[in-house]
């Protein structure tokens, strides 16, 4: 594809415009794309997904009252970055910070993913409880499947072992 | 030392790389698959926040755990590079062979590469995590991939801490990546939908279904050579097979929607077809001067051809090298210089030419 402003090198640029809602792509070279002094594209792009996630918190951030004097922001113990913080550069400082900013993280992560909850892979360390817990998860949803499937022979047999699972979560617990 | 020096000058030299060889499941619309995990270490500040010292003290963690991994002889060897010690040019080639993201590239202390000599695995340390492993591998061979990357994520999960919590799972600098860290890609060629004028209709849908598409190299290059990545978007709250099951689920649909195109080229508009495709290997094999956009947007006629069996006695691998040849990063590399943007195009076109030389159809 060649360039829509000059038609005469190769478009390596996309260039997509909102004003007053309406929504115009372009197809730009470098040069052109620079001329248009939208953004630098010599340099990373601004656009990015920090970018996008530092101007969704900060809209959250506005409804927040500023940290009077003498007040103290609460700060990860970590890594000493505050929530604010985290909002300008779209990243947090440590895993810690997790932690930290769970109350205010777990609707954010729920808005990004649709929930809040891993349902993935446990580190090995992590222990055989969360294991299990994950492996209890899985074996309840093929068990859901199996009867809505009217696959009764292989329900019992999920039934079993989820059983077995329940039972090993208990010991270890216990 | 010496070893380190040859992987690396062995991989910015070579055009061609295991993952683009054209074996595969699919191999004739989808070029590659690749698995991302995103891993750091407890209660250490992310890359974006540390200072030169904290940095070089997680990239020698990582690195005496891949010099552990490598001594218990389970995978074949890896090898570590600070990419200190790499050129700025080296370091873009190593992009340009998808080794590493463009971000990486810049020159921050205590970065790190990992990877090994058929370049399916790669690790880039202190990129925006501590630890990006990577897997790619040739055609849709997701779950391929994903073992290998998984196997690794296990041997660096017993030497090293990682961040984990049974809730919010593994714990990245970016909240959109906190979870399993997974993103899984498969990256597709789609010429004959192109033709058709229809990828955009089928990438809007694919868009739908919770899939992000991006270009052959990332954001903002999307349709040159005409290449997509349909990658997941969503890493929290699904388990890992779950995620590589939809996301092959969609790939195989987009990829049955192009092959249906190119049935319906060949039937109704095959001399034209042939036309274009043989056009573009005559430029391809004679220009004198080429940009990069012209030689990868040409790389995908003839490649179609390729594929089509309207072109013979040329393997995929063959013509997917054009892709990397093409790269400006490369071409500088292979004179081992820099070059204006004009004598980058005449060199360009000499080094396609003398790679199609070698073969002929």
């Amino acid at each position: 594809m060649t360039c829509e402003e000059c038609g005469k090198n190769p478009a390596t640029v996309r260039f997509e415009q909102v004003i007053n809602g309406k929504r115009t792509i372009m197809s730009l070279c470098a040069e052109c794309a620079q001329k248009k002094g939208v953004f630098n594209v010599l340099f990373q792009p601004t656009f990015s997904i920090n970018s996008l996630l530092s101007a969704l918190l900060g809209s959250q951030m506005k409804g927040l009252p500023a940290p009077s004097a003498g007040e103290e922001e609460t700060r990860c113990r970590i890594c000493g970055m505050s929530y604010r913080d985290f909002a300008r550069a779209g990243r947090l400082g440590c895993s810690r910070c997790y932690e930290t900013f769970e109350d205010r993280l777990d609707p954010l992560l729920r808005r990004i993913h649709g929930s809040g909850r891993h349902m993935g892979k446990a580190p090995v360390k992590a222990g055989g409880a969360a294991k299990a817990r994950r492996e209890l998860e899985e074996l309840r949803r093929q068990l859901s499947s199996a009867v809505a499937q009217e696959a009764y022979e292989k329900a019992a047999e999920l039934r079993d072992r989820i059983k077995a699972v329940e039972a090993k979560i208990g010991r270890d617990e216990a | 030392m010496r070893r380190e020096d040859s992987l690396l000058e062995k991989i910015v030299k070579s055009s061609s790389s295991p993952w683009m060889d054209g074996s595969g499941t699919m191999s004739d619309v989808v070029i590659s698959s690749r698995v991302r995990l995103a891993r750091n270490l407890r209660d250490v500040e992310f890359p974006h926040r540390m200072d030169e010292k904290s940095s070089n003290a997680v990239m020698e963690k990582v690195f005496r755990a891949v010099s552990d991994v490598n001594a218990r002889k389970a995978v074949s060897e890896l090898t570590c590079i600070d990419l200190r010690d790499v050129s700025p040019l080296d370091r873009q080639v190593l992009v340009e062979k998808h080794l590493m993201s463009p971000q990486h590239a810049q020159s921050l202390p205590g970065r790190g590469l990992v990877t090994r000599p058929d370049e399916r695995v790669s690790i880039m340390v202190n990129e925006e995590d501590h630890i990006r492993l990577q897997c790619l591998y040739s055609g849709l061979e997701l779950d391929e991939a994903y073992i290998t990357a998984n196997g690794m994520d296990d041997l660096l999960d017993e030497r090293l801490d990682f961040a984990y919590d049974d809730r919010s799972g593994f714990l990245t600098a970016c909240p959109t990546n906190v979870g399993t860290g997974l993103r899984a890609s498969v990256m597709v060629h789609l010429p004959a939908l192109a033709i058709g004028d229809e990828v955009s209709r089928v990438l809007s849908a694919v868009n739908k279904v919770g899939l992000v598409i991006r270009g052959l190299y990332g954001e903002g290059t999307e349709g040159q050579g005409n290449v997509y990545q349909v990658s997941n978007q969503i890493t929290l709250g699904q388990t890992e097979k779950e995620i590589l099951e939809n996301l092959s689920l969609i790939a195989k649909q987009v990829v049955a929607e192009e092959k249906r195109y190119r049935e319906t080229l060949m039937k109704s508009r095959r001399s034209a077809l042939e036309d274009r495709i043989f056009r573009a290997w005559g430029i391809l094999s004679n220009a004198r001067t080429m940009s990069s956009g012209e030689a990868v947007k040409l790389w995908s006629d003839v490649r179609l051809g390729v594929e089509l069996e309207l072109i013979d006695g040329l393997s995929v691998t063959h013509v997917n090298e054009i892709l990397v040849i093409s790269q400006p990063n490369f071409v500088m590399r292979a004179h081992g210089r820099t070059m204006s943007p004009e004598e980058r195009d005449i060199a360009r076109a000499e080094l396609v030419r003398r790679h199609l030389a070698t073969m002929k159809p």
